[in-house]
């Protein structure tokens, strides 16, 4: 039910407050109606036909690197003398 | 597909699964509360059990609406289009819920009645648009995810004039139920389940945010972390509660950064808030009444209440004989615990909700074959 999905927004149509976005090759028309600020090219959250959320790309990029940081951490508890503290 | 593909590659869980495996204290057990069936449903299929430790223990929480709505308002929105003849729209998830005497919404739609299913509520408004003549009930299910969506087809409504539209609301609101859950003699009592750490639900915070947490986690001295929905989320969000229990602390932390602000989305809640007002109590399956844990719509849009509209009587109504989704859905019992699991309940003929939505425990045992795992049926036998 609270699932959604990350696709990108294509269109957007300022009337009706809604917009088109793109998944692979589907297109589907949203409400943009719970989303401020949203540009044509930025990613949002699609749940029950409304983009919920913007997805910041940064904040994926931060994410991502805290997956191959807590092998770092491994390393150096693993390092004679070493130690994550 | 972006924002997704990364967050299920297979290295990365690798590496977080040794960085677990690494930092655990093999002198104590984790037992950690996913809340949300999305976590459930991403633990079972990407298989994220498997690599934990043995002491890391999931426990699936109530977090699956459909599986938590009692029976009674099944048999309410059974009633509403048999015996008031409305076009009755609902998501997917809950046509095939069992209600009393076994019906159900698609059993009662092949004998004729006006069921349908929509995509999003903008469609039960074009239904409502395009069928001026018929009454068109929205039968409203979700936490905070879903709320909003609602709330913005009920103004719409209201400033297009439509007058045959209105809203059977049952939604319901997430801290109120992980609060009970944390008050429940099971969790107090010392011995029978014992939660350490919560995993915080994805979509939910993205709209409600961090900040609601903060008081059970403080309260309950329990730590909270946020998690996304993808399989490496919810790996690293584990590691996270391993070292905040491994530390002694009880905070809130944010692994689902992409989305979730501690304030949440403010013109999403501000819409709810605009629309809805609390229930001074809601009956939930599996956790019984719940202290202002839900929601129901206020007097300034009563024109687009059903239960305003409509006859909707209280329905006292009680589950299957032997199914055992309530304790299923408070963890204290796991669907291999219970008789009809696998046997007479299955998704194709289900008896319990549980079973029905692909995010309620029981489906998620048995679409994923975990109920064939040795060391799952060794537990459940234990």
């Amino acid at each position: 039910m609270c699932l959604a999905i990350p696709a990108q927004v294509v269109e957007i149509d300022d009337v009706s407050d809604s917009g088109t976005v793109a998944l692979g090759p589907v297109r589907k028309r949203i409400s943009l109606a719970l989303v401020d600020d949203v540009s044509v090219g930025d990613f949002v959250l699609i749940h029950v036909g409304y983009a919920l959320n913007k997805i910041s790309p940064e904040e994926a990029e931060r994410t991502l690197a805290l997956f191959g940081e807590a092998e770092l951490v491994e390393e150096l508890a693993a390092a004679p003398g070493g130690g994550a503290t | 597909m972006k924002y997704v593909d990364e967050f299920r590659r297979q290295d990365l869980a690798k590496k977080v699964s040794r960085a677990i495996h690494n930092e655990v204290d093999r002198g104590r057990r984790y037992n950690l509360m996913e809340f949300c069936g999305g976590h459930t449903h991403a633990i079972f299929r990407y298989g994220v059990q498997d690599l934990m430790p043995d002491n890391v223990r999931f426990v699936h929480g109530p977090g699956c609406p459909v599986c938590v709505l009692p029976v009674g308002r099944i048999d309410n929105a059974i009633q509403l289009a048999q015996q008031h003849d409305v076009i009755l729209c609902t998501y997917g998830d809950m046509l095939r819920v069992p209600g009393s005497g076994r019906k159900s919404l698609l059993k009662i739609k092949a004998e004729g009645a006006d069921v349908r299913m929509v995509y999003s509520t903008q469609d039960a408004l074009k239904i409502a648009r395009d069928n001026p003549g018929r009454e068109v009930v929205f039968f409203a299910i979700g936490f905070e995810t879903t709320t909003p969506p609602t709330a913005v087809a009920i103004r719409q409504a209201q400033a297009e004039g439509l007058k045959n539209f209105s809203v059977f609301c049952n939604h319901v609101l997430t801290p109120a139920a992980i609060q009970n859950i944390l008050e429940s003699p099971e969790v107090r009592e010392i011995g029978s389940v014992l939660i350490d750490g919560f995993f915080g639900p994805s979509h939910v915070s993205s709209v409600i945010g961090s900040q609601p947490y903060e008081f059970f986690a403080e309260e309950f001295q329990r730590p909270v972390v946020i998690a996304g929905f993808e399989p490496l989320d919810v790996m690293q969000s584990a590691l996270m509660l391993i070292r905040q229990l491994n530390e002694g602390r009880h905070d809130v932390e944010n692994e689902y950064t992409r989305v979730v602000s501690r304030d949440g989305n403010r013109k999403a809640k501000a819409l709810v808030a605009e629309v809805f007002e609390l229930r001074r109590s809601f009956e939930w399956r599996g956790l019984g009444l719940v202290p202002y844990s839900a929601l129901r719509i206020k007097s300034a849009y009563a024109g687009f209440d059903t239960e305003k509209r409509f006859d909707v009587p209280a329905i006292q109504a009680s589950d299957v004989k032997g199914c055992e989704c309530p304790s299923i859905l408070r963890g204290v019992k796991k669907p291999t615990d219970c008789k009809l699991f696998g046997t007479v309940c299955t998704p194709e003929n289900p008896m319990g909700s549980c079973m029905v939505s692909s995010e309620g425990a029981c489906a998620a045992y048995w679409t994923y074959g975990r109920f064939r795992d040795p060391t799952t049926a060794r537990e459940a036998s234990a």
